[in-house]
């Protein structure tokens, strides 16, 4: 059954808070066509204005409000189950990092992506994410190093 | 028209009513997403967060934006081809958790079709300023993306 299982694309479910996190994410959309995405962000409307075909709303969480945080992990944790992903990718901020640590326990493989925004430091969900994604990518050369993220190119 | 926008999750009084003050003297209509803003402007009209949609619509009509030194607006700037004027949010102001909209303008202030305002003069003196010009992308950041994309695409597999 080894044939028809490299027939089968690989699912993508790309993670990330609205704004500047959410037109990143469109910015290396390219990088999904040979798999199958699912898209979750945290403002209704916004993956129909970008023409995604399958996504999700989540509500937004930070690390000051552990009431929302505990509400984004549950629908997190619902959507995981349910679409089972290979592959879950952020570009920030919190319900990415979330999601990229719930999906370890279901074996989905971590990618973060950390915000452009980031210039002389990581972002604390970035930082973090170095402990849980299997690839760690900062949008900026004098952030990566050989422990650290590492930098392939950027969005600007 | 002027359209000015803050960003949904902090408000950012400093720059609303900053623009408020110069809204008169442009001889322009502005519009303003002002988020969780707590001033309310008395010299344009403004709502607190538009639909996406609607507010792809407000782009599409605008001469140049004028925004926090969020990535989300300067690449929707970009997109629309449209110039864009940035005010930084400060930490000591409350503005954002630290200084990396600061840290952005640095990077991104060289670039056509940026400017960067961080106090009312400066703001100023760009909002009434006819000839601000859009950037087109310089090929450079096409590689750039390309080089990324191609790295996540071959982590993810399936071909990409």
């Amino acid at each position: 059954m080894t044939a028809q299982r490299s027939v089968k694309k690989p699912k993508v479910l790309a993670v990330c808070s609205s704004g500047g996190h959410w037109e990143q994410m469109m910015m290396i959309r390219d990088a999904f066509k040979g798999a199958d995405p699912v898209f979750v962000t945290t403002l209704p409307g916004l993956a129909e204005k970008s023409g995604v075909e399958k996504s999700y709303v989540v509500p937004d969480c930070n690390r000051d409000n552990i009431g929302a945080n505990l509400r984004c992990m549950r629908d997190l944790l619902s959507i995981i189950r349910t679409e089972r992903p290979n592959v879950i990718i952020s570009t920030g901020a919190a319900p990415g990092l979330l999601a990229i640590v719930i999906g370890r326990f279901f074996g989905a493989r971590g990618v973060w992506v950390d915000s452009i925004a980031n210039s002389e430091r990581l972002s604390m969900s970035g930082k973090m994410a170095g402990y849980v994604a299997n690839l760690w990518i900062t949008q900026w050369s004098q952030l990566a190093s050989a422990k650290g993220p590492k930098y392939y190119g950027s969005v600007l | 028209m002027i359209l000015l926008t803050v960003g949904t999750q902090l408000p950012f009084d400093r720059l609303v009513d900053i623009v408020d003050r110069v809204a008169p003297d442009t001889g322009e209509e502005v519009f303003g997403q002002i988020g969780k803003s707590t001033l309310s402007p008395r010299n344009f009209t403004f709502q607190e967060n538009l639909p996406p949609r609607d507010f792809e619509t407000k782009i599409t009509s605008a001469r140049v934006l004028v925004s926090h030194a969020g990535i989300g607006s300067i690449l929707t700037a970009r997109k629309y081809n449209k110039p864009i004027i940035l005010f930084p949010r400060l930490a000591a102001h409350n503005e954002h958790r630290n200084d990396h909209q600061l840290a952005t303008c640095a990077q991104l202030k060289t670039q056509a079709g940026i400017y960067v305002a961080t106090d009312e003069g400066e703001l100023r003196a760009l909002l009434l300023d006819k000839g601000l010009v859009s950037g087109s992308e310089d090929p450079g950041a096409a590689v750039k993306r390309r080089q990324l994309t191609d790295a996540i695409g071959a982590f993810i597999g399936g071909g990409a």
